[in-house]
């Protein structure tokens, strides 16, 4: 197995994490994607920008995040004490906005007036949209046409914002083919606009260049255990679409290897039906989509599967590179929660610690709650509550009979 | 390397002083059992090579002309081997067009680059052009294709900067495909002179020949880039065709030869 301390050290110069990664774009996004990386590597080490971005973080976007005991919930099942890391509480109201609010910094030093971006549920497109207002930036995002339609409160935030918000209608319609259509519009106005993707996904660097956004997460979450907990967790849950929220927690415990990790993938109806967007959970084999290889759902002929979770950030039949190789070298394990589990966490944290997770997080939620049972009332978890669920309040209304 | 179709092809056409014309269709468009008669229909308006596209469900070079002609075939259940039996067909009658398969990485990664290259061999095929393999992400597999007698053609952009450029002309095999836009196939026209200006660095660069491509869609523009590179490509303007047709695809061959034939035309004048 490798060293876990290795892991830190990734990617490699071609943004190769192990046999994942890469840059696997057309020829002429390379050019872009090299002074992106130029850009991003030279600002990484740069005390200026980080201490504008750390600014940024503690004042617009209200950082750090809390890490909050859900005591009755943990009483409740009576196993592990379960700790919430509240990026539900982020201004826009998840983790997506570290993320954006690190690239429209780079957006804006590299000149480049106009920013793009896709979004499943929404959160990424909001957020995006909301540091493009501060920063007076044109935004544009692509969202696929279902997606519209079950986030319509997002699409009208995000024009509230200012933004213009695409419907795609091609494909499956959902967050692949967002990220295509975002694609095609980067390849055309390459040279004044600035892509922003939202997830630890797409060409290099920005795997790695979100995973580094994110990871201030994980660097709060540890520091806040170590304080309200007195040593570290037991183990690390959060959902896995993509997979940035999970990085974001995970990546800086990396080396900790009494630390466990647990991804939690959007299992749909059920792994074994088909209908999932769990790429590791399922042993999917490897593929290669939106400018990197990794685990890919797709058929025995290589092409992509449509996917299915009853949220739509999840619905994505890729994952992060990282997490791929995470998952081969053992160090995360992941796991999938059906829609079912899911809806029935929801309700729960909602009930009993007057939280409303986003169905995204529930994912989380539903797979720690199984998790701590099993474990002893002194050990801990820590679950990135990683956005609200106001923006799925459609959606569980609807199962419930229910139309506003 | 021996020499094979492609390389043969434009040494003749060197030898002639004539231009390549290169027409780019997506098999299985509007259904599969027609692939095989377009083919020879392009061939028979004067078609030097053929790039024939291999359908995926995510294309995200492509505008919405090629997009559609990927759902059609898609649909219509044409799939990476179901194109390899089109190219085998189209040899039982044509031994010396080369044939290019042009796509996207994840239906080869799928079957397996040894399995693919062996097959893609077998069938006739001559060249391939992924759109997401740029020569760095290539290294391991270029060789592999290699082994069996098929050419790696990449891409060169006008957004390539002269050290990746000098990198794609050290990896690039058969011919450089100049992609004369910014933006995805079928986008707004060119700019001829634009065109040239780039060329004139990649020809200091390599022998090899210099083929352009995206937003060529007549004689006009194909003459006017026929002046300054190797040879033409043509995509869109003629998938347009088959889609305006693809109710009674007896009509499509016909229509293929009027566009082709103007550009084999324009470009011989």
């Amino acid at each position: 197995m490798t060293k876990f301390s290795d892991l830190t050290r990734l990617p490699d110069a071609q943004g190769h994490f192990g046999p994942y990664g890469g840059r696997f774009v057309s020829e002429t996004l390379s050019f872009a994607l090299e002074e992106l990386e130029k850009a991003y590597m030279s600002l990484r080490d740069d005390a200026d920008f980080q201490a504008e971005f750390d600014r940024d973080l503690a004042h617009y976007v209200g950082r750090p995040s809390p890490l909050y005991h859900a005591e009755r919930w943990s009483q409740k099942i009576g196993g592990a004490q379960i700790w919430l890391k509240r990026e539900d509480l982020n201004h826009t109201g998840a983790h997506k906005i570290n993320n954006t609010i690190g690239q429209a910094l780079l957006a804006k030093k590299s000149g480049k007036p106009r920013v793009i971006a896709e979004t499943g549920a929404g959160q990424h497109g909001v957020a995006t949209a909301t540091v493009a207002a501060r920063l007076g930036l044109k935004c544009e995002i692509y969202m696929g046409a279902e997606d519209v339609e079950r986030q319509k409160l997002n699409v009208y935030r995000m024009r509230l914002l200012g933004a213009e918000v695409h419907p795609v209608e091609s494909g499956s319609r959902t967050l692949k083919d967002a990220m295509n259509e975002a694609l095609r519009d980067w390849v055309t106005n390459v040279d004044d606009t600035f892509y922003i993707i939202g997830t630890v996904a797409g060409p290099h660097p920005y795997p790695a260049m979100v995973r580094d956004f994110t990871a201030v997460i994980g660097r709060e979450a540890r520091e806040q255990s170590l304080a309200q907990i007195g040593r570290l967790p037991d183990a690390l849950v959060a959902c896995v679409g993509g997979g940035s929220n999970a990085i974001g927690l995970f990546y800086p415990f990396i080396e900790d290897e009494d630390v466990a990790m647990v991804g939690v993938e959007a299992g749909g109806d059920g792994v074994e039906t088909g209908r999932h967007a769990a790429p590791l959970t399922a042993n999917a084999p490897s593929g290669v989509l939106h400018g990197n290889r990794t685990y890919l759902m797709s058929d025995a002929s290589g092409q992509v599967s449509d996917t299915h979770s009853i949220s739509a950030g999840l619905d994505y039949p890729g994952v992060g590179p990282e997490h791929a190789l995470w998952k081969d070298v053992g160090r995360v394990s992941y796991v999938a929660a059906n829609d079912e589990a899911v809806l029935e966490a929801f309700r729960e944290l909602t009930r009993i610690e007057g939280i409303m997770p986003a169905l995204e997080s529930a994912h989380a939620l539903a797979h720690a709650k199984v998790m701590a049972a099993a474990m002893r009332p002194d050990q801990h978890i820590v679950i990135n509550l990683s956005g609200r669920g106001d923006k799925d309040i459609h959606t569980v209304a609807k199962l419930d009979g229910l139309e506003f | 390397m021996t020499m094979n179709r492609i390389d043969q092809r434009f040494a003749a056409l060197k030898a002639q002083s004539r231009r390549a014309l290169i027409p780019y269709i997506t098999a299985g468009d509007p259904a599969p059992q027609h692939t095989v008669g377009f083919m020879h229909a392009c061939v028979d308006a004067g078609a030097d090579v053929l790039e024939l596209g291999v359908p995926f469900s995510d294309p995200m070079a492509d505008g919405p002309v090629i997009q559609k002609a990927c759902e059609r075939a898609l649909k219509q259940g044409t799939r990476m081997a179901d194109v390899l039996d089109m190219v085998a067909t189209f040899r039982d009658t044509d031994q010396t067009t080369p044939v290019v398969l042009m796509g996207y990485l994840n239906p080869i990664e799928r079957m397996g680059y040894d399995t693919f290259a062996q097959r893609a061999r077998e069938a006739g095929v001559d060249g391939v052009l992924m759109v997401d393999m740029p020569p760095e992400e290539g290294a391991e597999i270029a060789p592999l294709f290699a082994e069996h007698g098929l050419r790696s053609i990449f891409l060169l952009a006008p957004t390539t900067s002269p050290t990746r450029a000098a990198t794609i002309c050290a990896h690039g095999e058969g011919y450089l495909y100049y992609v004369s836009l910014k933006g995805v196939t079928g986008a707004a026209s060119l700019d001829v002179e634009a065109v040239e200006r780039q060329l004139a660095p990649i020809r200091e660069m390599t022998d090899l020949p210099l083929c352009v491509g995206f937003g060529i869609r007549d004689g006009e523009t194909a003459a006017a880039v026929g002046r300054v590179a190797d040879g033409v490509i043509v995509g869109s303007a003629l998938v347009s065709r088959i889609a305006e047709n693809a109710d009674h695809p007896e009509a499509i061959p016909a229509a293929l030869k009027a566009v082709l034939g103007d550009m084999r035309d324009a470009l011989d004048r």
